[in-house]
Formats: C-alpha cells, structure tokens, sequence
C-alpha cells in the first residue's frame, strides 16, 4: 500500500485547497448545490482513501466533517457562515494531519480534538449515524456445527443486476459440503419464457461448521432481490417464521440518487494531464541545459572552420546549414521543457482568498479582493518560494494598510476596502502587483523612526521613493501596536532578501491616503537566463541583461569626485557610483583611466551603478550552474555558466557586486568611495 | 484473462485497485469519472466493472444504469465502491443496476475476494 501513499497525498491536498477554495465561494444562505456538491467529494475522496490507506484518524475526522457536508448538500442543514467556519478549520485539521502523516512529526491532537468537538456540538445528536449498519439481524451469530437448509428463491429479475445465482451457490461450497435441489416448478411455457428471467428456486443443504453470518453474506447483495430462508439443520422447530429478507428503505433511495447527480463540473475541467516527479523534470532541463552547451560549442567550432574555409566548400555549407538548424531545435526543446515546470500563479494567489477571509474577521476590516492575472505562468522553483513573501505582503495590506470601516467612511471612503493582486509577463520576467486603497505608508512616521534608529542622519533629506523604500529596512516596523497578524519589525526585509535571492526585486509606491502599491519582478525561470557577455582583464563575465539599463562609454567631463576619493558619474541629470570590476573582483587593471572605457550601467534593488569593463562581448542566452552545488557561495555571483568554447564563466548578481562595492568602500550610499579604499589616487586621475 | 474496468475519480484508489487487480492477473482498465468509463466501455468489452459513487462529471450511480441501458453490458457484473455509513447508496446502487458492492476502506485482499465472487 506504500507505494499510494504519494498519490493519496497529493490528491488529498489537492482536494483540500478545492475544498477550500469553494468554501469560500460559498454564498451563505443561497447556496449552490453543485458548489456543496463539490466540497463534499472531495471530503468523501479524502475519508475513503485515508480509510483505505490506513489513516484511520484522518478518516475518523473527515467522517464528521463529511457527515455535515451530507446534510447540507441534501438539504436538511442550512448553509450558515458558522458552519462555513467550522468547515474551513476543519480543512485547516485535515490538512495538517496529512501534513503530519507525509512529512512526520506529532499530531496536534488538542486541536484536531477541539474541531471535531465543534463539527459534533453543530451535529447535534446525529453524530452516531456511522453506526447505522445495516448487515443487521441479532441471530446473525448463530452458530451451527451441523449445518444450515438454505431455501433460495431468485426473484424473477434477479439476473438483470449481473448476479448470477451459480457463483452464491458456488460460494458456499467455499464454506461447507452443499447438496443442491433445484425447484424448477415456476418455468412457464417456453411461449411465456423469457430467456433474461429467472425460474429457478433451490433448496440448499450447507454441511459443516459455518456461521450462519456467513451465509448471509454469500446473498448480502441480492437479499431484496430474492426470498431466502436459513435454517439449522438440526431444530427445525426453531425460529421457523423467521423472515431474513429485510427489504429496507426503498422509498428514500431514488430521491436521493436524483439529488446527488452531480451536472458536469465546469470549475474543475480538468486537462488532459499526467504526474511526473520534479526530480524527472529537472534531470531533463539539466541535460538540455547540457546540450544547449554542446550545440553552442559545436556552432562556435562551426563558424570558426567556416571562417577559415576559403575553398567556399559544399560540405561546409552543408555542416552550417545543419548547425543553424540544430541551434534552432535545440532552443526550441529547451523552451518546451521549460515550458513542463510552469504553472499558473494562481497556485500562489488562491492561498490569498481563505488568508483575507480570516484576517478581515479577526482585524474586523471589509475587505474585497480582486485578482487578475491568475493564469499567468511561472517557474514552479520561483512559485514555491514566492508565496511566503505573498502571505507576508497581503497580511501586511490587512494589518498596516486597509483602514477600519468608521476610519474609512471618516476619511470618505467606501467602508469596503480592496485588495488587488495582479501579475503578468514583463519581458523575460514576472510581474506580480499588490495593491491596496488603504491609507498608504506614512512617511513622517517611516521618517522620525529611521532618524531615531539613526538610519537616516537628521538633516538628511530623503526623496518619496527613498522613505517609502525605508519599510524594507531590517528593524522598521511602524505598527503603533504589535499584533500577531504583523509587525515585529522583521517582515519587510526579509521579504526583500527572499525576492532578491531569486534574482528578483521589490518596491513600493505608496500615496499617503490612497493606498500602497507593491512590485515584485521575478525571473520567469531559475535555469537559464539572458547574458551579456563582458571582457574584465582575461577573464569573461556574465551579466544578466534584465539588470542592464544601457552600455556607454565614459566621458572624463561627466566625471566627478566626491571628498576627493570616489568616483562618480554624472549620467544625464543623476549620479550614479562607478564600479570598477577589477577591484571587486581583484584583479589588475591595466589602465588606470577611466575616459573613454565602456561602462555597463546596471540597476539592482533599485540602486544604480556603472560597471567599468575592458569589452562587450556577444548577448546569449546562458544554462546557470549553481555555484552553491558545485562549489560553494560567493559574495557577487549568482552562478557560473560553460561558454560554447567550453570556458567557464561567472554570473555576476548585481545587487550583490553594488552591495560588496558599498561594503568594501565601507561608507553609506549615495557618497560611494573606491572598492578598495585606496582610490583616492583613481579619483584623482579620472578628475 | 478477465478484463476489467476500474472507474474512480481519486487516482490513488485507482492505482490500488489497479494494481492489486494486476497483480492477480486481470487486465484492468481505469477511468477518472463515469463519462470517461462510459466512453471506454462503449468501445471495448469487461467481464467487471468497479466504480466509485461519488465522481465529477457522472457519478458511478448514472454510469451504472447507462451501461446496463447497453446490450453488451445488460448482465455483467458492476460493483459500487461505497462506505459503510451510505447504506442508502448500496440500494442506489442496486436499484441502478448494480450487482453489488464493495465497502470502504477496503484492503487489496478483500478487493480480491469479492471480485472473485463475481468473476469465480
């Protein structure tokens, strides 16, 4: 049974968040019969294979759960918003106990206790329903060691339910010795005989030590569709009126089954799909990866005897021809594969709805939510790793942002706030938008607090952008009180790092008032990724075009020393900091000049900087190879990757080289200083 | 060998079945709802079919008396999937024109026991 187990899982947290997600649909007092319909199979999915696969207490839960499910789905319960949330912490149960189950760890069993304990007091008395069992009589356990006469009499239409009277028969001779007498008397005329009727009736000697429960059960299927009789063989006198066949409740059953036909579940169309493990997928775009290498080192060996062929040969042209053609379906499969781990980011954004749904209540704000975007696809690395910064910032939105209903109408607007979340493809990368209309980030406030944590000096004057981007400072928390939903001051920052550390970035507009709006701009994909390829003295960098605004050479006129040490560069009506790439990364820079070198300008977590390069080599599309796996981190690079000429090239992470060149020029932006402090002389000559 | 068609929405009570019923020697057929089912039954021929009750799209109660409409399916044995609390649901089951049933949760054992009641 083992080897279910996996299978169960996913589809049972699949069938929690459907659960989930269609509570929250819910429109109590007017529900819909599909909607409750839906809700209860996934609760049934979920009790019977947690009861086939030996989860008996997740099974046990889900029952209660379920049984509640039943009777507003037939109608006999109404739909209230406490039965809703009884129903959503429940989810919240199961969930965690399959959790517990796949992953180890301890139940919590007071909580699991305390639901079941609400689910059952909401119940009422009906709760032992699960008792009803209906393989019923008292004298089942009779017991007989001489043997049983079993009178079995099909009725007439017995054979049009695929039962065949043959295998019981044949069943009992599994229990006992059986002598047969058919009793052919009711065969009618061969006129009136219908071939797909039955005739026969058979009077049944059973010998041996069987129970007469047994017996039972041999005809469980067919007891309305038959008059059997058992008695002991031996005390005839005994029990002989009895009457075994109990037809019960034959007037409910077609009612019911009227009621629970399903119409045809437009919500869940599901597509024609199939499971594969991650690590499968991934071992295919590592080898594409790989092969993207060999195809571009084949293409570079190509060009290369083609420049040098003079004698203009057909076979060259040829070779060429099929290189070209090579490159073009090797690029094609690796966008197909990394087409397989893209999911829609509604993965993400349905947490969203069951998250408000509980905050609104417990903050007591009204709060709508929009969302657009949702079938906007990504990475499922990036997806996985962008829904804990998601929760924070939606919390955040709760919490700080969208106002109270009476500081709201005070402040004219509608008691209603909105929370809308939106992504959409931008380029090679992701955009996912957060809005809200609450009342904005206070800057006076995100002010006076950096001051008196000496974040920013007193007489520093910040620009809008600047004091908005304060929030994502480690240690800021402007909450006037703590809360449990947020706030203690170590959310933003971290929500920063995690966008950043998968190369993506975060900001804030905010119109005090208004409302916030959040961006977060992600990589499509963690795998492969635009490059520049750059020249810094022998060696060959990448850097990932999405962080490249332009490439310029350098004017002497535009640059500009500040306290007579760094670097600057006055870029059209901004300065911006110069890096010199040979510092960072320490090497010798020949010349010592600036005027006249290429400088890539590059932008990273909202910072800007020059990078100072010896050439710029050609853009393509680079496989990443972590560094992390095949060597260990470093502090400016966010991978390595194999040129087609089989050299190794660094991928530089440019939020990382601005960070490591403030660093090492060890003073606070925007004032940048020489990377290795000694570059008061570098100054001076650019001056 | 028998052929046999194993309809359930859940997949890993599908792989289950599937596979006790494999691993027996039947060859076994599986389909996610009852549409599905019907879709494949029409076209091929089973000595058994096991369904589940509660299914998207058809549920096992529809599907059973749509195949017992079909000539080739007017007495072949159709099994419900059903659990213990749902005494109802077995009498559905039977009055759609099922031969009988199955109660959840079941074991590999009990699945091979009661086909074997049908199929001998």
């Amino acid at each position: 049974m083992q080897q279910f187990h996996q299978t169960f899982f996913e589809e049972s947290f699949e069938g929690l968040d459907i659960m989930e997600n269609e509570l929250l649909n819910l429109d109590v007092g007017n529900a819909d019969s599909e909607v409750i319909n839906t809700i209860f199979r996934s609760a049934h999915s979920i009790k019977g294979g947690s009861g086939t696969f030996g989860f008996t207490a997740v099974a046990e839960f889900t029952h209660v759960a379920e049984t509640l499910l039943d009777e507003m789905r037939d109608g006999v319960r109404q739909v209230t918003q406490e039965s809703v949330d009884i129903l959503l912490k429940s989810v919240d149960v199961m969930r965690a106990m399959l959790t517990t189950l796949s992953d180890g760890g301890e139940m919590d069993v007071d909580n699991i206790a305390s639901v079941q304990m609400e689910l059952e007091q909401l119940l009422g008395t009906e709760s032992n329903s699960s008792t009803t069992d209906e393989v019923s009589d008292s004298n089942n356990s009779d017991e007989n060691s001489e043997g049983w006469l079993i009178s079995f009499r099909p009725h007439v239409e017995m054979l049009r339910t695929g039962n065949d009277p043959v295998r019981m028969i044949y069943a009992l001779t599994e229990l006992g010795q059986v002598s047969t007498k058919a009793d052919i008397s009711d065969i009618p005329t061969f006129v009136d005989l219908n071939p797909e009727d039955s005739f026969l009736g058979w009077e049944i000697t059973l010998k041996g030590d069987v129970k007469k429960e047994d017996i039972v059960e041999v005809f469980d299927w067919v007891e309305d569709e038959c008059d059997l009789d058992i008695q002991p063989l031996i005390n005839e006198s005994k029990a002989t009126t009895e009457e075994t066949t109990t037809p019960e409740a034959v007037a409910a059953p077609s009612e019911i089954a009227s009621k629970a036909k399903p119409t045809a579940a437009k919500k869940t169309a599901e597509s024609a799909s199939i499971r594969v493990g991650i690590d499968k997928v991934d071992e295919i775009i590592n080898l594409v990866g790989e092969l993207v290498i060999t195809q571009s080192m084949l293409g570079q060996v190509g060009s290369e005897i083609g420049n040098a062929d003079e004698h203009n040969s057909p076979y060259m042209e040829k070779l060429l021809e099929g290189l070209a053609q090579l490159e073009r379906n090797t690029r094609e499969i690796q966008e197909s594969v990394m087409r397989i781990r893209m999911l829609p980011i509604s993965f993400v954004f349905s947490r969203v709805p069951r998250l408000v749904h509980d905050l609104s209540s417990k903050l007591n704000k009204q709060v709508e939510l929009v969302t657009t975007g949702e079938n906007t696809e990504l990475d499922k690395t990036v997806m996985e790793k962008i829904g804990d910064p998601m929760v924070h910032l939606v919390r955040n939105a709760l919490d700080h942002g969208i106002e109270t209903p009476d500081v709201r109408k005070a402040a004219g607007k509608s008691e209603m706030g909105t929370l809308s979340l939106n992504a959409y493809h931008k380029g090679g990368s992701i955009v996912i938008e957060l809005s809200d209309d609450g009342a904005g980030i206070n800057k006076e406030r995100v002010l006076n607090k950096a001051r008196s944590n000496g974040l920013v000096g007193e007489n520093e004057n910040l620009s809008d952008d600047a004091i908005n981007d304060l929030i994502f400072h480690p240690g800021l928390s402007t909450a006037e009180s703590l809360s449990d939903v947020s706030g203690r001051g170590v959310g933003m920052d971290v929500v920063r790092k995690n966008i950043k550390s998968l190369g993506g970035s975060v900001r804030v507009d905010s119109v005090e008032g208004k409302g916030a709006t959040f961006t977060i701009q992600l990589p499509l994909t963690l795998a492969i990724l635009d490059g520049q390829l750059v020249k810094v003295a022998d060696e060959t960098f990448i850097i990932p075009l999405v962080s490249i605004i332009e490439s310029i050479q350098v004017k002497s006129a535009n640059l500009s020393g500040i306290a007579g040490k760094a670097a600057l560069y006055k870029l059209r009506d901004e300065y911006i900091p110069v890096i010199r790439a040979h510092n960072v990364f320490g090497m010798e820079d020949s010349n010592s000049s600036l005027e006249d070198r290429l400088m890539v300008v590059v932008e990273g977590d909202g910072a800007k900087a020059g990078i100072i390069v010896d050439d710029l080599l050609a853009q393509q599309q680079v496989v990443i190879k972590s560094l992390e796996t095949n060597y260990k981190r470093v502090d400016g690079l966010s991978g390595a990757t194999i040129l087609g000429d089989g050299t190794v090239a660094l991928i530089l992470d440019i939020s990382g080289v601005i960070d490591m060149f403030k660093t090492l020029s060890n003073s606070v932006p925007p004032s940048p200083v020489d990377p290795d402090g000694n570059g008061s002389d570098i100054a001076e000559k650019a001056a | 060998m028998a052929s046999i068609l194993a309809v359930d929405d859940s997949a890993s009570m599908r792989q289950m079945v599937s596979f006790t019923l494999k691993g027996a020697g039947y060859d076994v057929t599986e389909a996610k709802d009852g549409q599905e089912a019907l879709q494949i039954a029409k076209s091929n021929s089973y000595n058994l079919v096991i369904t589940d009750i509660n299914m998207p799209i058809m549920d096992g109660i529809t599907l059973t008396k749509e195949l017992r409409s079909l000539p080739a399916y007017k007495f072949t044995p159709i099994l419900t999937l059903t659990t213990e609390s749902s005494g109802e649901k077995k009498m559905a089951g039977k009055q759609a024109g099922a031969t009988g049933w199955i109660v959840k949760p079941f074991n590999p054992d009990q699945l091979l026991a009661t086909v074997k009641k049908v199929l001998g």
